[in-house]
């Protein structure tokens, strides 16, 4: 039993973290991509796609890291404190574009240079800092004694800069992808250029990124390349391939909705790419899934809840995305 | 770092990032019930006054409501970053209710604010209803799972400790632990009060201006009715609280009444109303007392004993002088309240409650009393546990990271100079939105500085447009 539960525990978390690239990280990608945007009502546009939907994005990652909490306490506990700065980072990050939102539009015209600012900082570092996470975390983290043993920069390496650099530019693409389908004009001609070249730094990611993480680490290595995984991957590459001509074809052709859909194609490539390198640890590279459960009796309530409510999440959320399709354009906004 | 500890550091950020936190939960748990209440009234009378104050408040509930959140995510990860022994340790029993706070609270609050601030020309009258509904009873739902979670820490119950961890036995048990339910509604009904000072203070300060519209009134009226009821069942329900942690906390309530030591000859315990409880001397210097008092409230006796400082070793007391003057800023706050409502509502009696300055200004004064009271209360509830994080079974020094000092310190600074600016801005808009007052009619048009909106209108025909569409526009209207 306490096994099934910690397998089913460990999809939702990556369900939810699943969740939360994807929705957050098209609202983050337009804060990053806001510089390219100069004019104020462009970027009150932009601003105005994802206002009514920014708060429920970030619930996923609430969600993540509670689900973490209560099912792997062990996980949570090292992962956080290992990563201890880039999180805080993150976090701080994640504080200056969130108040934007509402002080942007409340600032006078004199202040309001300065939360363009804070949405373009924040979102650039909450991005960058998620992506070193995730870099520092596939480098793994020494435990010894349940506690974290590596000393308080074991996470900045070129590979974790690197990976940082690799979400910014996906998250870039999903912003850019999803303006193509909430305007017009102006914003959207912009966004289709912005997505062309976008789309080939993100394959140039992928490609350094899938050859540098195995040769970094041979055990990772010896995963890939051994017989029945290699079947689940070869498949992979010739997808991310075929995604990325497909998103530029779509570009190409001005299609509205496709070029958003074959960029979380890409990204949901990379993901499960991770996912099955690690798999089914939950620490990399010594603690599973199992080390880290907490006891059945914790696992079991939460997951009675999680069970029976995300489907009602997910339909009041695509409900609230529903009652704002559409365009959006100048003035008309959302009011 | 400054000749602080690792763990004092991590616990004065806590303490700072909680404290700018709890603020903003209290404000929109205020704001989210009486905006639903307005929007009630305004369906079922159609008086423009109530259309009029909801556009008043949703602004300022939607600001807070964004440094909430904000604030919130940093909690949800401290306990991670900071507190990585006491995750491990209890993580399997906050957990979870965590994750049933974001599950049933957080995703409720978010789904349905977006049509809440931007859905009113979206969608129709009910459903805007319905959503504003949802927000309120989500902010509840999120207090009674955090509360919840706090009680446990408080008064723990229905678990075993196995290979050095709690393991829940009894989920009932767990959430519904002794002192949960007193908790969940005094910081309820606290939110409620906050909120109440709030719009009470701000229509006074616009009435003290003359500036007297029907719904600077109406404001002023509505919050008075919630203060003259609710603070004195605030102060019966807390009174009832320092009962629950009489039984549960014996040495916590000592050190808030500053209590060292029970006299051998049976004599009852005095009520200290104001003294200095040094830690050092063992002793409560420069006291002002009740003969009897302290035994006849604590245990309805002449001279019964109350549990006493000097009952337990010194290494398992927390701060007296704090938790003492902690809790009496609280109840003295508590008690300025009742004072207002019963001055208010002798005023109304008498009719004279839009002309008596004194009063406004009075009103004007109590204007942050509410969340200055809430941050009391939880000073005393929290420095009162020290030094357990679970009380009794797990204490705070084996709960901290393993980070050092210097780590600590430099994120301690990194979020006193960030809230400092941020939150800081925020109030000031907030003040600013306030000082704007409500607008006539305003709902019908779209508003100036409304949720999202500018200050100033973006293009005057834009604002002439959306004026001569109706208030909630048939489906089909929606998608121009
Ligand atoms: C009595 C109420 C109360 C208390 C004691 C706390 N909170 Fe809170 N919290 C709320 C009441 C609330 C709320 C009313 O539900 C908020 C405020 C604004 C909002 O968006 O929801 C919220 C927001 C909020 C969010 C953002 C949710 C989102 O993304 O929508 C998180 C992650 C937390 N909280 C987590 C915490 C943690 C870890 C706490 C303890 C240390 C905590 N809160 C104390
Ligand atoms: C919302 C109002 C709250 C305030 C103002 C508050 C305040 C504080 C303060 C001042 C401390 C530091 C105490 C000290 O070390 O001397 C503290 C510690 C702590 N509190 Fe709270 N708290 C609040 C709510 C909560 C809640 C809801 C939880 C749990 C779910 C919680 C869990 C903790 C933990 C884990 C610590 C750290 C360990 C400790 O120092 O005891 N607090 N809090
Ligand atoms: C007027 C008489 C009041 C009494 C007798 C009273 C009593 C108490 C007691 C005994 C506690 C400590 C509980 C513990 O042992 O942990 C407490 C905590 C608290 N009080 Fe009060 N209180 C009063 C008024 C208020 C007011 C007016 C507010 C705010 C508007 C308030 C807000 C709080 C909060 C937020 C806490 C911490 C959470 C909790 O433990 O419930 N109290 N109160």
């Amino acid at each position: 039993m306490g096994i099934e539960l910690s397998v089913i525990w460990a999809l939702i978390i990556l369900f939810s973290i699943m969740m939360y690239i994807v929705m957050d990280g098209f609202d983050l990608g337009l804060g990053i991509l806001y510089p390219f945007f100069k004019e104020k009502e462009q970027r009150d546009i932009i601003m105005n796609t994802v206002a009514p939907v920014w708060d429920g994005n970030e619930t996923w990652l609430v969600m993540g890291g509670a689900g973490l909490m209560a099912a792997f306490p062990l996980a949570y506990s090292v992962i956080l404190s290992a990563l201890y700065l880039p999180v805080i980072l993150m976090l701080l990050g994640l504080v200056f574009r969130g108040v934007a939102f509402e002080f942007r539009f409340k600032a006078l015209d004199h202040e309001r240079h300065f939360w363009d600012k804070a949405f373009i900082g924040g979102s650039v570092a909450a991005t960058f800092f998620q992506g070193v996470t995730l870099g520092a975390y596939v480098q793994g983290i020494p435990v010894v004694d349940r506690a974290y043993a590596g000393n308080a920069f074991d996470w900045l390496s070129p590979f974790s800069i690197f990976t940082g650099i690799g979400l910014v530019a996906a998250f870039a693409l999903l912003g850019s992808t999803w303006l193509i389908i909430k305007t017009v004009g102006e914003i959207q001609n912009r966004a289709y250029k912005i997505t062309s070249h976008l789309s080939w730094i993100l394959l140039g990611f992928i490609v350094v990124v899938s050859i540098w993480t195995p040769l970094r680490d041979a055990s990772i290595a010896e995963r890939w390349f051994s017989l029945p995984t290699i079947l689940w991957f070869s498949p992979v590459p010739v997808l991310v391939l075929a995604c990325t001509y497909l998103l530029r074809r779509a570009v190409a052709q001005r299609k509205q909705i496709q070029p958003f859909i074959f960029t979380l194609m890409l990204v949901f490539l990379g993901y499960s790419g991770l996912g099955i390198s690690l798999w089914p640890h939950i620490i990399p590279p010594s603690i599973t899934i199992w080390d880290a459960a907490s006891p059945p009796q914790s696992q079991g309530f939460a997951l009675v809840g999680a069970l029976f409510i995300i489907p009602f999440i997910l339909v009041y959320t695509a409900w609230a995305y529903y009652v704002f399709r559409g365009k959006v354009t100048s003035g008309e906004g959302y009011h | 770092m400054l000749g602080f500890t690792a763990l004092e550091l991590a616990r004065i950020q806590f303490g700072f990032t909680i404290s700018f936190h709890i603020i903003f939960p209290a404000i929109t748990i205020g704001l989210a019930s009486y905006l639903t209440v307005l929007e009630i009234l305004w369906l079922s009378t159609k008086r423009e006054v109530y259309r009029d104050l909801y556009h008043f408040w949703v602004k300022i509930f939607a600001v807070s409501f964004g440094m909430g959140v904000v604030s919130g995510l940093v909690m949800a990860y401290q306990f991670g970053t900071n507190w990585s022994y006491f995750s491990d340790f209890a993580g399997s029993i906050t957990g979870p209710l965590l994750a049933y706070e974001v599950l049933t609270a957080f995703f409720l609050e978010a789904g349905f604010l977006g049509v809440m601030l931007f859905g009113w020309h979206r969608v129709g009258p009910r459903m805007h209803l319905m959503s504003t509904a949802m927000v309120a009873v989500g902010t509840l739902i999120s207090a009674s799972w955090i509360i919840a979670s706090n009680s446990w820490m408080q008064t723990p119950q229905g678990f075993e400790i196995i290979d050095g961890r709690a393991v829940p036995t009894d989920w009932i048990a767990v959430i519904f632990n002794p002192s949960f339910p007193y908790r969940l509604i005094h910081m309820s009904i606290a939110a409620y009060l906050a909120t109440a000072l709030l719009v009470v203070g701000s229509a006074a300060w616009h009435l003290l201006r003359g500036n007297n519209n029907t719904s600077i009134k109406k404001m002023f009226s509505m919050g008075l009715w919630m203060l003259v009821l609710v603070a004195p069942l605030q102060a019966v329900v807390g009174d009832l609280h320092g009962l629950n942690t009489l039984e549960y906390q014996p040495v916590k309530l000592a050190a808030i009444e500053g209590h060292w030591e029970n006299k051998t000859n049976g004599e009852g315990v005095p009520l200290i109303l104001i003294g200095w409880p040094d830690m050092e001397r063992e002793e409560t210097r420069y006291k002002i007392e009740i003969p009897h008092l302290g035994s006849l409230l604590l245990t309805g006796t002449w001279d019964g004993p109350i549990p006493a400082l000097k009952d337990f070793p010194p290494e398992d007391r927390p701060n007296s002088t704090i938790v003492f003057w902690s809790f009496r800023i609280m109840v003295g706050l508590g008690l300025c309240m009742i004072l207002m409502g019963i001055w208010g509502a002798v005023l109304r009696w008498r009719g004279k409650l839009w002309s008596n300055r004194a009063f406004q200004k009075f009103a004007v004064l109590m204007w942050p009393t509410g969340l200055i009271a809430i941050l009391a209360g939880w000073y005393t509830t929290e420095i009162g546990r020290q030094p357990w994080t679970v009380y009794g079974i797990f204490r705070t020094a084996d709960s901290v990271s393993n980070h050092s000092a210097g780590q600590l310190g430099f994120t301690l600074l990194l979020f006193i100079v960030v809230y400092i600016a941020i939150f800081g801005t925020g109030t000031a808009y907030l003040f600013r939105l306030v000082q704007k007052g409500p607008v006539p009619f305003e709902g019908r048009q779209t508003e100036e500085g409304g949720v999202g909106q500018e200050q100033t209108p973006m293009r005057p025909i834009s604002a002439a447009k959306k004026s001569d569409r109706d208030d909630a526009p048939d489906p089909d209207e929606r998608d121009k």
